[in-house]
């Protein structure tokens, strides 16, 4: 208890000091900070991590000397998950990328020799390695201020992020600023939420402070849903005080002592990394009573999510804190007026507490010099699918999606005729000709989709637009709470509707009766996820109609994902008899005798693809169709 | 008192009342399924959605829990409104077509079937036998389980309240399809209680 005490910083005077103690500590020091985000980790960069930590050790005992100023990390997500592990080296700026366990020591070796691996650089178009994190092109583009400190922060320590410079905001506001001017600081900067609504922060902190009662709430909302979506998750994974110093600020300026964070059960790594930092910012007297002197009492409380969706709805998440069914309410009272326990309550995204520090330290004028008029500051987006670099991007607001596609995702695999679907189940899907639509609220949702909270999945000609929206429309249904008839009801009827299109069973009228849904949800849902739904059944019908009209009037699935559309057969002239796909076939549809043409019976064919998968090259017998097979035409015909 | 204009005829109304609660006092008809004068607003049937302009804004809000505001211009069956009303009857004719008032609406838009897929589940889940039980009896025997499509009523296994059950029965009543008993076994209840 007494060590404990000690720790308690009291004044900006003395975080300063604890800074520059900590910045001397580190001066002339090497680190190997090594990426435990979940997609390296699943490459084993724990296991490398631990190699070198042995190593290290030994190296200690051999030659104290030598390696004195070796530090090993292991910190958040650095972003290029396409190609982890990712290994960084600062203060150089060298990046490992693929780096396998085998690899690990010979790392560390060349590390304190001062050279470096030279094949597990980044290999440009041209074949030349770039050595530096910042000339990767996948970095290059990318304007990066809440994740730039992710490589360079141990999560699991707090004086990782005061050397850096942490919590200088929350001292700055303490000591120097009234909580109207820190409204006023934040409306300046014109931050909208980055949850997916895209509301001015300003705007609701300062409804909430003006709020007559009292308690007041401030609550982090960490429920992010979204297939395909990691953005949040790897803020409080990888730098979890950044997200506490901002809602401290937000708790001063509003007025509130008690704060929460709902974050979801699934990430188990936020959870912890979240509550060591609770634990430590507590140490350091950032949480408690009386921060930094000031007589400011704040303290924060950690609510895991019970995995459901629709608990990401302002409303929903405040009755699951309070212990309810996490179902929206009917809110004619905003929640900044009567939220949780009816008390007046601010709710932000993650990302949104993320960029306060940044705004406090450097004003909003700075803020406002990144992005466009309407959306200022960063935006992280989770890039997947069919792009080469998949992986975390931070890009000022105003880039187009042609560039973080073409510069920072290198493109797409051997692809045509690119689709980008933006803002998850909410938002909708864009066709190649609006890839120049610059990324900023108002344009996206110009173009009928929706910036979300930042998932963003490139797919290409392979992929059915049927059938997407289908999946997105029945994972809405399974995620929707359930209490209003056009949710649910209408969510069910559209999962029959694309059931009957993507198996062939479609009619005309289905295209209009999905239409009339999409007027319905959009005008009749209590909460915004019924209320968003349509987004992706309109988007789809607009702008790949022609692929419905293809499963509606020709039973077919241009893509060749709809199983219920494709089939495979085996060309007599090709196949040459070698039964390779007659052994892997799961259901035993082919038969065929040695050295002579197999045959697939259609009926029994469940449409793995394992035949054309394994049928040698030199063949290539086996062929996908997308239609009937004459076979089943003539069943039909009958 | 509050000044209003529904449909284009002024009213006054009491403090903290609701669009739905004023209409109703004025012989205004709004339908709606979910709806009881005892019992907080739930907000679920949707039926009862009117358009209100404030300022130069127009917005479509569910009457039963909109506060009737100084001012405030409502439409009850505005051009929009009428729209989502009747793609909703139409849904509702694929989930409970009996309902006098869906019938009555059915009507009006002259939906004599229904383009979507039946759903046999006849309960509408307006959830006024779960709240009835919970806000006026207090009992909480009732409630909702599942989400979403899989959302169900359903008699809370281990509540102290079934006792009361078999006396009580309000909650048959209240149920606007009427199919309450038979869809929830309520004959099962005593047996449950001795145990």
């Amino acid at each position: 208890m007494q060590a404990q005490k000690e720790k308690i910083i009291k004044s900006p005077r003395e975080l300063n000091q604890l800074k520059e103690n900590l910045q001397l500590q580190f001066q002339g020091k090497k680190v190997i900070s090594i990426c435990a985000g979940t997609g390296c980790k699943a490459y084993a960069s724990d296991e490398i991590f631990s190699i070198m930590e042995s190593e290290l050790s030994g190296m200690q005992k051999a030659d104290p000397e030598k390696v004195k100023n070796i530090v090993l990390k292991k910190t958040g997500c650095h972003g290029f998950c396409e190609n982890g592990p990712i290994i960084t080296l600062h203060p150089e700026g060298t990046c490992y990328i693929k780096s396998r366990v085998d690899d690990a020591k010979e790392i560390l070796q060349k590390t304190v020799d001062g050279s470096i691996v030279t094949r597990l650089l980044y290999v440009d178009e041209n074949g030349t390695p770039v050595e530096k994190e910042e000339d990767i092109p996948f970095y290059k583009y990318q304007k990066r201020v809440i994740l730039e400190n992710n490589s360079k922060i141990d999560p699991s320590s707090i004086e990782d992020y005061i050397r850096l410079g942490g919590y200088r905001a929350l001292a700055k506001v303490l000591t120097g600023m009234t909580p109207e001017g820190v409204i006023e600081e934040i409306k300046k900067s014109n931050l909208r939420g980055r949850g997916g609504g895209g509301f001015p922060a300003g705007s609701k902190w300062e409804t909430t402070k003006n709020a007559s009662s009292n308690p007041k709430y401030v609550i982090v909302n960490a429920d992010e849903g979204d297939p395909g979506a990691f953005m949040d998750r790897s803020i409080l994974e990888g730098n979890p005080h950044s997200v506490l110093e901002g809602l401290i600020i937000a708790a001063y300026a509003i007025g509130s002592n008690q704060g929460f964070v709902y974050v979801r059960q699934e990430y188990p790594v936020a959870v912890s990394n979240l509550s060591e930092a609770i634990k430590q910012a507590e140490e350091y007297g950032f949480l408690g009573q009386n921060i930094l002197n000031s007589g400011f009492e704040f303290n924060v409380k950690i609510h895991r999510g019970a995995g459901a969706f629709v608990s990401g709805e302002s409303s929903a998440l405040m009755s699951a804190i309070e212990g309810y069914v996490g179902e929206p309410r009917l809110k004619y009272t905003h929640t900044a007026v009567s939220g949780l326990w009816g008390k007046p309550t601010n709710l932000n995204n993650v990302e949104t507490y993320a960029n306060v520090p940044y705004i406090i330290n450097n004003g909003a004028d700075w803020f406002l010099g990144i992005g466009t008029k309407g959306s200022s500051g960063t935006k992280i987006f989770s890039l997947v699918g069919k792009v080469k670099n998949t992986g975390l991007v931070e890009v000022p607001m105003g880039i187009t999606l042609r560039d973080i596609i073409y510069k920072i995702g290198g493109g797409v695999r051997g692809g045509k005729n690119i689709k980008v679907q933006t803002g998850g189940p909410s938002g909708g899907i864009l066709p190649e000709q609006l890839l120049d639509l610059p990324v900023d609220f108002d344009e996206l949702y110009k173009g009928g989709s929706m910036m979300g909270s930042g998932g963003m999945i490139v797919m290409d000609e392979t992929d059915c637009m049927v059938n997407i929206a289908g999946y997105f429309i029945k994972f809405l249904a399974d995620e929707s709470c359930g209490k209003c008839v056009p949710c649910r009801e209408g969510l069910r009827q559209m999962t029959f509707i694309y059931d009957r299109i993507t198996s062939g069973e479609g009619t005309v009228e289905d295209l209009s009766l999905l239409e009339d849904l999409s007027v319905l949800l959009e005008g009749a849902s209590l909460c915004a996820l019924g209320g968003t739904a349509h987004n992706i059944v309109k988007t789809t019908l607009k702008y790949f109609r022609e692929e419905y009209e293809a499963h509606i009037y020709y039973k077919t699935c241009p893509a060749m994902v709809c199983s219920r559309l494709t089939y495979y057969t085996i060309s007599e002239d090709k196949c040459s008899g070698c039964r390779l796909c007659v052994k892997s076939c799961p259901v035993n549809a082919i038969s065929g005798e040695l050295k002579k043409p197999h045959i697939i019976d259609q009926e029994l064919c469940i449409k793995c693809g394992m035949c054309i998968d394994v049928c040698p090259e030199k063949f290539n017998a086996v062929v996908k169709g997308t239609g009937k097979t004459e076979k089943t035409r003539q069943f039909e015909t009958v | 008192m509050n000044k209003i204009i529904i449909d284009g005829s002024e009213f006054s109304t009491s403090e903290g009342s609701t669009v739905l609660e004023a209409a109703l006092k004025n012989n205004i008809h709004i339908p709606t399924l979910c709806f009881h004068e005892k019992i907080k607003p739930h907000g679920a049937c949707r039926l009862c959605l009117v358009e209100i302009k404030k300022g130069s804004r127009t917005r479509i809000v569910a009457s039963c829990a909109y506060p009737a505001e100084d001012g405030l211009i409502i439409y009850t069956e505005s051009p929009r409104v009428e729209e989502i009303r009747k793609h909703l009857t139409e849904l509702y004719l694929a989930m409970y077509p009996y309902h006098p008032e869906i019938k009555r609406l059915a009507k009006k838009y002259r939906l004599i079937s229904t383009r979507f897929k039946k759903v046999s589940n006849y309960c509408i889940l307006c959830g006024l036998c779960v709240r009835y039980c919970s806000e006026v009896k207090g009992y909480n025997a009732i409630g909702f389980t599942g989400r979403g499509v899989d959302k169900k009523v359903a008699f809370i296994p281990d509540s102290s309240y079934f006792k009361y059950c078999e006396k009580c029965m309000e909650c048959v009543e209240i149920c606007p399809t009427g199919v309450f008993p038979s869809n929830y076994g309520m004959e099962r209840i005593p047996q449950l209680s001795e145990s």
